[in-house]
């Protein structure tokens, strides 16, 4: 489904190099998790996946479902099905959550040659999708994401997903800033999406997430390479020793 | 000796020839008693040794009307315009098409007459006058104004109804004025409208003199939705007595060239001027939105945002001067004008100027010129938004916010909906 050979990427602005021969293949209904210290290049193969203007690939290819995505944009990569869920979520004051959804959604679906959603039936898909996630409908009456509290706005970016039905789904650090009920709730989210034609990639630094999305294989980033790559026991491994031992191990 | 010979006071420039030609040809019908015959000589000849302003004037430096404004079209008189419909459902429209009025509606409350008969009896010679030695609009409209619509909004009036003053035109010159009293405690909503209905040049003046008695409580807005080869120089004089509350609302969407004056003067204790404007700028056009508010006394308070949006070639202009007079104590005034430059050959410039004159007042004012956010535009398309409808949403939002601010869903939406369709015009 997706595949990244010896992805290297930079940042634009000052050219310095973060990715540095990535390999990684992540197959239909496969659920993997992406750790690695600080630094590692976690959230930046996020960007790079979405299509992040500020950085640049100079060697490699990412190819999904077997066609290169490098010269897409970010909104084309979407309605090809591909979904970040942001670590930090921005706010857009004057923009009302409910246009956005609605726009976002029927956007994706003139992309893919679909018909557009009738206003009942995106209102009753919102309120399906916001009730799993106990979000509550005042929420959504406010412009995108502003006030919103850090759980709220990963509930939201879980929203949009259950909305958007990706095909791959990048969770960036969804777990940071989450108490142990919302990180439930959200965990829930996810694995409710979960379906044989659907991935889900899980960048984190903590086990903790793990333990309510269940990973079928975990990869370990370091200096933007993936230097080991296991089941769900690595991550169990990486919390009890640290990533001391692995970096050492691939040093 | 200072000798500056490349700009002799007697050599006229094409359009100053034109408008002292109009002024000849149209003076023996233009509307007006002796006295008000007078004041129009008077103000013609002013406008004539002083010729139009260029950029060494202070306050036209950033619109050299002189060089800007390169010709003048010829009246045109009893052009058919058909009236439109009204801008908020119910509101009562009187009409001033091709510069000449309908006052024969009636509206509970409110005294409506023409302007016209003001001149042929003399009672308009006290607003023809020239705020100052460089006011070219008070000029011009005092020389040429023929029509207009008077308004007296009777004491504890409370006009449920908004007030649409519909001023539509084709080619040609328009030069009208709005006197609008509101009685103590009064309550309305007016919407000045200026609309092109035709092709063609069309040269537009017009003064609204709006004055607050003690406790009114107006929202006045102006959209301004000129065509693409029109000038409009406009002023807006206005006076809050004490406790009135004046919510201001100026929409420019339209226009070559155009001149907003906001000439306003609180003097009234515990009065409260609300200020917003949205300026929509595309094209190869000018637009300059000039500010001159007095807190003349203590106790007062202020707020002013102004949003502008900038594309193409179009350039802008913010003036901003509050002066706060020595005894105007206690006066709260912010001002604040954020510019979206959506263009690299596009302008804006702002010019904020505090002249404080007393000791205990909160003042304040900022400035900011910035792209679309590049964060915004990425979570957008993120989602699969493409860049020139994320784009679109963006802007919209930028400006949506000032007009929310009307909280009343009857005004937004028309004007939310006016906005959007400029922008997707010219994005």
């Amino acid at each position: 489904m997706l595949e990244i050979k010896n992805l290297h990427a930079r940042i634009a602005e000052d050219g310095t190099e973060i990715i540095r021969g990535l390999n990684l293949t992540v197959k239909p209904g496969e659920i993997a998790a992406i750790m690695g210290p600080n630094g590692s290049g976690k959230s930046t193969l996020s960007y790079i996946l979405s299509g992040r203007e500020d950085y640049e690939v100079t060697e490699g290819d990412i190819t999904y479902n077997g066609e290169s995505i490098l010269e897409l944009d970010p909104a084309e990569r979407a309605s090809k099905g591909i979904f970040l869920a942001f670590q930090y979520p921005v706010e857009i004051p004057g923009v009302a959550t409910m246009q956005f959804l609605k726009v976002a959604m029927n956007e994706q679906r003139k992309a893919r040659g679909e018909a557009e959603l009738t206003t009942p039936d995106f209102m009753r898909r919102v309120k399906e999708a916001a009730e799993g996630l106990k979000i509550d409908p005042a929420m959504l009456r406010r412009p995108l994401n502003v006030g919103f509290s850090g759980g709220e706005k990963k509930r939201a970016e879980i929203l949009q997903m259950a909305l958007l039905e990706p095909t791959l789904c990048i969770l960036d650090e969804t777990d940071s800033g989450l108490d142990i009920d919302a990180l439930k709730i959200v965990a829930d989210g996810v694995n409710a999406l979960r379906s044989p034609d659907r991935a889900v990639i899980v960048i984190t630094h903590y086990q903790r997430l793990l333990d309510y999305i269940v990973p079928d294989t975990v990869h370990v980033l370091y200096k933007g390479q993936i230097i080991r790559t296991g089941d769900k026991e690595l991550a169990h491994e990486l919390e009890a020793n640290g990533y001391a031992d692995v970096i050492g191990t691939a040093a | 000796m200072n000798i500056q010979t490349n700009q002799p006071a007697s050599r006229l420039t094409a359009a100053e020839t034109a408008l002292v030609d109009a002024f000849a040809a149209q003076i023996g019908e233009l509307p007006g008693n002796g006295a008000v015959t007078g004041t129009r000589d008077r103000l013609l000849d002013d406008l004539k040794k002083a010729g139009l302003p260029t950029r060494r004037i202070e306050s036209w430096h950033y619109t050299d009307l002189k060089n800007l404004l390169r010709a003048v079209p010829d009246r045109v008189a009893g052009a058919a315009i058909d009236p439109v419909a009204a801008l908020v459902k119910g509101a009562t429209v009187l009409s001033i098409l091709q510069g000449q009025a309908d006052a024969t509606s009636s509206i509970n409350g409110v005294t409506i007459s023409a302007f016209r008969d003001q001149l042929t009896d003399g009672s308009a010679m006290a607003g023809l006058t020239a705020l100052d030695k460089d006011d070219a609009i008070g000029r011009l409209n005092g020389s040429f104004v023929r029509d207009g619509l008077v308004l007296a909004i009777a004491a504890g009036a409370e006009i449920d109804a908004p007030i649409e003053l519909q001023a539509l035109h084709g080619e040609g010159q328009i030069h009208t004025r709005f006197p609008v009293s509101f009685g103590a405690g009064s309550k309305a909503t007016i919407i000045e409208r200026h609309q092109s209905a035709a092709d063609g040049a069309a040269l537009v003046s017009s003064i609204s003199d709006i004055t607050l008695e003690d406790g009114a409580e107006i929202t006045w807005i102006i959209l301004q939705q000129q065509g693409a080869a029109d000038t409009h120089l406009a002023q807006i004089r206005a006076k809050l007595g004490t406790d009135a509350k004046l919510r201001l609302y100026v929409v420019n969407a339209g226009g070559k060239l155009v001149r907003q004056e906001l000439r306003i003067e609180v003097q009234g204790e515990g009065a409260e001027l609300t200020l917003r404007g949205v300026n929509l700028l595309g094209g190869d056009t000018h637009t300059d939105v000039t500010l001159v508010l007095g807190h003349n006394v203590p106790h007062t308070n202020s707020t002013e945002t102004f949003r502008n949006v900038v594309f193409d070639k179009a350039s802008g202009v913010f003036q901003g001067m509050i002066r706060v007079a020595p005894d105007a104590q206690k006066t709260d005034a912010k001002m604040a004008c954020n510019t979206l430059l959506m263009s690299d050959d596009g302008d804006f410039s702002v010019k904020p100027e505090l002249e404080i004159f007393a000791d205990d007042v909160i003042c304040g004012h900022g400035a900011t010129v910035a792209d679309i956010d590049r964060n915004h535009l990425f979570y957008m398309m993120a989602r699969g938004v493409p860049e020139n409808k994320a784009r679109g949403l963006l802007v919209n939002a930028f400006v949506a916010e000032i007009v929310e601010e009307l909280e009343d869903e009857a005004l937004v939406e028309p004007l939310e909906e006016i906005i959007s369709v400029w922008l997707d015009k010219h994005a």
